[in-house]
């Protein structure tokens, strides 16, 4: 039986595994499609060669579809997302130099959200000059989750704090040559970071939004649907490429599969961290992030519709679209449980029962009933303590307004 | 205004290739033309002269801080277009195989602005074919120099005249089903590895 060829972009981050597993570990021949893999230099090369459809599909930042099927960037296509590819894998950090006032400010070296921020916050008022911090692409978890961890720190971004984008690999160096004071990126920058500019890992994303998602499979509203079974066999592949990513026996052959040139070409000692969670933070500090990267457990794959309306409000809440009840259907839509559900119920996967679930509810592991057996949520919800209920999106846009 | 008075801003961190399009526009009878390699320029030139049309190569690794810009620039509120033209698909599918974008300000007509991502696009295209013909001059340039010192070994340790050890080159490479070059290159090595300690 000849092989189904489809084509994927990647931006080199360690969140392509899932991706690069499926084809270099025989999860995509076995449904039959063999997986082109295409590295790609910028998001806005992603998202324009996924609209034309020189891409079936490719790895997108989770509010990427959202922002097509809203229409809010050019060669705005209907984008849909079957399946995320993971939970966690970002982080916030910081120069040597900001790190050091921070310390002095009271910041713990235990990357809580909480008190690093609040530490940022007495920075960024002392300041004589605006604090520069650079995030990977307007819609982006990144942006969105550093700005939410400032507001909620008390730091205003645009008025306190500039905001500016870079793509990831240069990040590091704009760190390094004073260019910027921070960045919020995914693995493995913000190691790279420390092990090459000095800096500091000052708090992560598994801190500020627990069990949130950062990369997703987004691919054309009509070709998914025109291509059903491929889609299936897909989002089947990338699930047992997952499963398999989750066992930790499996992670030092995962680093070296990445650290290829063709895939991240950066040394497997680079990429290890976000896979075991054992983080050299900075400054000699080490650090267990047993939650950073999330590539199965908890219903990691799984495409909460509240996620996708989460990330509609922040788009919202910064002026990037205008509220309409229409608007945050569509965007919620955007995510679709029903696929993933439907590939996968053959396999008799263990899935949530509800499509969309309250941030904030979950304080600790919790074992859910689930289609099959029982689950195992993870904590999620935000460091501020404040819930998001994305039937009530008005009322949480309302406490949100700036200024 | 008359199409000439079009602003047009090249980003290109290829000098060459951006002075190729710049020439290109010139000679159309563009004056404003802007060209920028370093992309930290960027902000400067956009709150100074706002440009109507952007070019870009899309190997940029700096689209997503460029598209940034736009949106912060005040003289960019509204939306920008993409590639002209959403519509078109056949400029579109050409400005992306050569590997060239455009952005242009929301309300230009696509007909003044069609010239300019032709042009650049099949300047684009020349420019590719140039490299790669210069790519392949190099590489057969390499070719030989390692195939002449392949047959030198030959000479030195077999004492073969030029055109035998070409032969015997020739037929090994046949032999094993390998180019002359892989050969004379494996010969080289092992050489450099058993010669004498220098």
């Amino acid at each position: 039986m000849s092989l189904i060829a489809l084509s994927a972009g990647f931006l080199p981050l360690l969140d392509s595994v899932l991706l690069v597993l499926a084809r270099e570990k025989g999860f995509a021949a076995a449904e039959g499609l063999d997986l082109h893999l295409v590295k790609e230099s910028s998001w806005a090369n992603i998202r324009d060669r996924a609209a034309l459809g020189h891409f079936d599909f490719a790895q997108m930042l989770a509010p990427m579809p959202i922002a097509a099927t809203l229409g809010l960037n050019p060669l705005s296509v209907p984008m849909i997302t079957p399946m995320m590819l993971g939970l966690g894998n970002n982080g916030v950090t910081v120069s040597a130099e900001l790190w050091g006032r921070m310390a002095d400010a009271g910041a713990p070296t235990t990357l809580e959200a909480g008190p690093v921020g609040a530490a940022l916050a007495k920075v960024v008022r002392a300041a004589e000059r605006k604090l520069r911090f650079g995030v990977v692409h307007q819609t982006s978890s990144h942006n969105y989750e550093l700005r939410y961890w400032l507001m909620a720190s008390g730091v205003v971004p645009d008025r306190d704090i500039e905001i500016v984008v870079l793509p990831p690999p240069l990040l590091p160096e704009a760190l390094g040559s004073g260019g910027i004071d921070g960045y919020c990126v995914g693995e493995p920058w913000n190691t790279v970071g420390v092990k090459t500019a000095g800096a500091h890992i000052a708090t992560v994303k598994a801190s500020i939004w627990r069990s949130s998602p950062d990369k997703v499979i987004g691919m054309r509203a009509h070709w998914a649907e025109a291509n059903s079974e491929i889609v299936a066999g897909l989002i089947r592949a990338v699930h047992h490429a997952a499963v398999w990513c989750g066992e930790s026996a499996n992670h030092a052959e995962i680093a070296d599969i990445m650290a290829a040139p063709h895939y991240l070409g950066l040394p497997a000692e680079r990429i290890l961290p976000a896979l075991s969670g054992q983080f050299d933070i900075g400054g000699g500090v080490a650090a267990r992030v047993p939650e950073h990267f999330v590539p199965y457990a908890g219903a990691a794959n799984f495409p909460w519709t509240s996620h996708a309306a989460w990330f509609y409000s922040q788009m919202v809440r910064w002026g990037e679209v205008e509220h309409t009840a229409d608007r945050a259907r569509a965007a919620a839509m955007t995510f679709r449980p029903d696929i993933y559900r439907s590939a996968l119920a053959p396999l008799g996967v263990p899935m949530p029962v509800a499509d969309s679930k309250v941030e904030g509810l979950l304080a600790r592991p919790t074992e859910v009933a689930a289609t099959t057996g029982m689950l195992v949520l993870g904590a999620d919800g935000f460091f501020d303590g404040v819930r998001f209920d994305p039937d009530q999106v008005e009322a949480y846009l309302a406490a949100q307004r700036v200024g | 205004m008359p199409l000439q008075d079009l602003a047009i801003l090249v980003i290109d961190e290829n000098r060459i290739r951006a002075s190729i399009i710049e020439d290109g526009l010139r000679e159309a009878g563009h004056a404003r033309v802007t060209v920028v390699n370093e992309i930290n320029e960027v902000a400067r030139v956009i709150e100074g002269d706002m440009p109507d049309v952007v070019v870009i190569d899309l190997e940029n690794p700096n689209r997503d801080r460029l598209e940034h810009f736009f949106t912060l620039s005040r003289a960019l509120r509204k939306p920008i277009a993409m590639f002209v033209d959403r519509s078109d698909a056949a400029a579109i599918e050409a400005a992306v195989e050569a590997g060239v974008s455009a952005y242009v300000v929301d309300g230009l007509k696509k007909e003044r602005v069609k010239p300019i991502l032709d042009m650049a696009v099949s300047r684009f295209n020349a420019f590719a074919r140039l490299t790669r013909e210069l790519e392949q001059a190099r590489s057969e340039l390499e070719d030989r120099k390692v195939i002449d010192q392949a047959k030198a070994i030959l000479n030195r340790t077999r004492g073969l005249g030029e055109a035998a050890a070409y032969a015997l080159l020739r037929k090994t490479a046949m032999n094993q089903n390998r180019r002359i070059v892989d050969i004379a290159q494996s010969l080289v090595t092992a050489d450099s590895l058993l010669g004498p300690e220098e």
